[in-house]
């Protein structure tokens, strides 16, 4: 079988969940092609084939250089019938997903996006998703003879066994009318690690009481090396940027830790955190629904529990 | 401006999951329905659209009857007419065809819905519907101003967010800060009643998906409480139980 993983750059190297899509990919079992667009060394792009793919097609035409929807599918169209790509492969993001479903049109693919694990190839194709914001699973039947699936964070492990891929030029011809969205400019935090993508995550609620106490906040994220996140009130009101609104319509993370201080555990919010694999709450309410779904908890005053953490792992670490 | 907003009829966010006829239907027994909360600041914003420049609102849901106080609710919020297609949704597929075939006819310069379904939580059908009536379509959209025939955006991208100019018609996948949801007033509530609730039959049957089960998630143990006078206590645990430092 011939598949299709659709790569992701950033900063000159391929996104961890890209990685984790071309694993994915050669768990399925088959050929794995990537295809990557914009600025990337040769080296950073053969990389891929360590996680498991044995070629690279590279889209490095100049009007490709910036994420473009409709021109990424057209393009990912051209790669599925130039290989003949059974199988579309891609991880969720804000590129991802949009770039499916237009491709799924395309192609007349069968789509399925939240995947979780590897398909059940053993009666048709079958593949778990989560729904419900991650309060349950359908296991869905891709019926078509083409199929895309997005996955989701943690969905495989990525390989790191693989050869280096051969990096190929890949040349579309564009259509102008995929071009007639203009990004003016964008506005990114760089070097900081990115909430959907992080395995630790310390997240401030409302008890935190305002913007100007976030620097203890910070300096647990950064002694674990972790993304900064919020709940919702906490970005409605400015303290902290939308993007790190964490919940039912936020951000869904899927960390191996995530830490709570100061934050109630309302439903909306264990929605976008039900994936982690552990919870430590840290709240002053013995009472606090979060207690509920935290696999570790501490009742007190975060004012006095923080600082006393971030020593203890400064401590560890030493 | 003529803008189509189109809602999902979805469980309440405080909803418990649960699944009958052996994991194949959704157990509705004391579910309340809302409307989407994506679907909900694209009405927001559609309203205060219509407020600055004028035009109609028509708001749609691929859903059976019982989907129809939803729409209701829309109407009350600030839509001047409904459109149910009588189909149960399938799959993204399915819906994001109903879409484009009731848009086709209805020249809207503006097709707002969410940024996704809080049951499905696919946020394809936009873009699905971009495709299908070859459109440009953005999610998950934070800002949204009109300037003559030119939409000005901000979209949500992976830490951080990008500023985006195109030209109408355009679909859109909405979320906050977009708009404030819109409670419905008295008034509306009123007039919503007599506002039109067209029913039409779906134009095109196919799917490409077919849900085999449902399934829970595995039960979570319970949780192990630490003195706050111990924290070092947690950072051991979480070295050499959890295995995450
Ligand atoms: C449709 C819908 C969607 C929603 N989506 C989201 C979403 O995506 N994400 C989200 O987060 N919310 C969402 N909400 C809101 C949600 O219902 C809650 O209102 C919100 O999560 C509460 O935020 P919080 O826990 O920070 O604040 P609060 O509920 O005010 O909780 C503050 C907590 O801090 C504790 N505290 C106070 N002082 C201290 C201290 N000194 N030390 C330690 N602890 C302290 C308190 O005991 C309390 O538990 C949504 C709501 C609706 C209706
Ligand atoms: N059955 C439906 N009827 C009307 N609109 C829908 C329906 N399903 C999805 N949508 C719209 O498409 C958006 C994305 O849905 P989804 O792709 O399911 O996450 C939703 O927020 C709605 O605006």
């Amino acid at each position: 079988m011939s598949i299709l993983v659709f790569i992701e750059i950033s900063e000159g190297e391929i996104k961890k969940s890209s990685l984790e899509a071309v694993s994915y990919a050669a768990g399925i079992g088959g050929d794995v092609t990537a295809i990557a667009f914009g600025e990337a060394s040769s080296e950073a792009l053969a990389a891929a084939g360590k996680a498991g793919a044995t070629k690279v097609l590279h889209v490095a035409d100049e009007k490709y250089k910036q994420g473009n929807i409709q021109a990424y599918a057209s393009a990912l169209a051209a790669a599925v019938e130039s290989i003949g790509a059974e199988t579309v492969v891609l991880a969720k993001s804000s590129l991802g997903d949009p770039v499916s479903a237009r491709l799924a049109i395309k192609i007349g693919a069968s789509l399925a996006t939240n995947v979780t694990e590897l398909p059940d190839t053993s009666n048709g194709f079958t593949v778990k998703r989560s729904i419900y914001t991650g309060k349950a699973f359908a296991n869905v039947n891709l019926t078509e003879g083409k199929r895309i699936i997005g996955i989701k964070k943690n969905a495989a492990i990525i390989k790191e066994d693989g050869a280096d891929a051969a990096v190929e030029a890949f040349n579309v011809s564009a259509d102008d009318a995929d071009f007639k969205v203009n990004v003016t400019s964008q506005e990114k935090a760089t070097g900081d690690i990115l909430l959907p993508e992080a395995d630790l995550v310390v997240s401030g609620g409302r008890g935190l009481k305002g913007p100007e106490n976030w620097g203890m906040i910070e300096d647990l994220a950064k002694t674990l090396g972790a993304a900064t996140g919020c709940s919702k009130p906490v970005s409605d009101m400015d303290w902290r940027p939308h993007h790190e609104h964490v919940g039912q319509t936020g951000i869904k993370v899927a960390p191996t830790l995530y830490i709570a201080v100061g934050i109630s555990g309302a439903i909306q919010h264990l929605a976008g955190v039900n994936s982690s694999k552990f919870i430590v709450v840290i709240n002053k309410d013995p009472e606090a629904p979060f207690f509920k779904a935290a696999d570790y908890g501490i009742v007190g005053d975060a004012f006095e529990v923080v600082p006393k953490l971030t020593e203890a792992i400064k401590a560890l670490n030493n | 401006m003529k803008i189509l907003v189109c809602i999902t009829h979805v469980p309440d966010t405080t909803s418990k999951i649960a699944f009958t006829d052996g994991n194949t239907k959704f157990d509705q027994t004391g579910v309340q329905y809302i409307i989407g909360p994506y679907d909900d600041y694209a009405l927001a914003r559609a309203v205060e659209l219509k407020e600055q420049t004028g035009g109609s609102i028509t708001v749609l849901n691929v859903g059976e009857a019982e989907t129809e106080p939803t729409l209701r609710k829309a109407l009350a919020i600030g839509a001047d007419d409904a459109i149910r297609v009588n189909a149960f949704p399938k799959d993204s597929f399915f819906v994001a065809n109903q879409i484009a075939n009731a848009a086709k006819e209805g020249g809207y310069d503006l097709i707002l819905m969410g940024r996704e379904s809080i049951d499905f939580n696919s946020g394809v059908v936009h873009s699905m519907v971009g495709e299908l009536l070859g459109m440009p379509s953005l999610s998950p959209v934070m800002t949204l101003d009109i300037e003559g025939s030119t939409a000005k955006m901000t979209r949500e991208i992976e830490g951080g967010k990008e500023y985006l100019e195109a030209d109408l018609p355009l679909v859109l996948g909405c979320q906050e800060p977009i708009a404030e949801w819109k409670i419905p007033n008295m008034r509306g509530i009123m007039t919503a009643r007599t506002k039109p609730l067209n029913v039409v039959e779906p134009a095109d049957d196919t799917v490409r998906t077919q849900l085999s089960t449902y399934e829970m998630p595995p039960a979570k143990g319970a949780v192990k409480m630490i003195d706050a006078d111990n924290v070092s206590e947690l950072v051991d645990l979480l070295k050499s139980e959890a295995k995450v430092l």
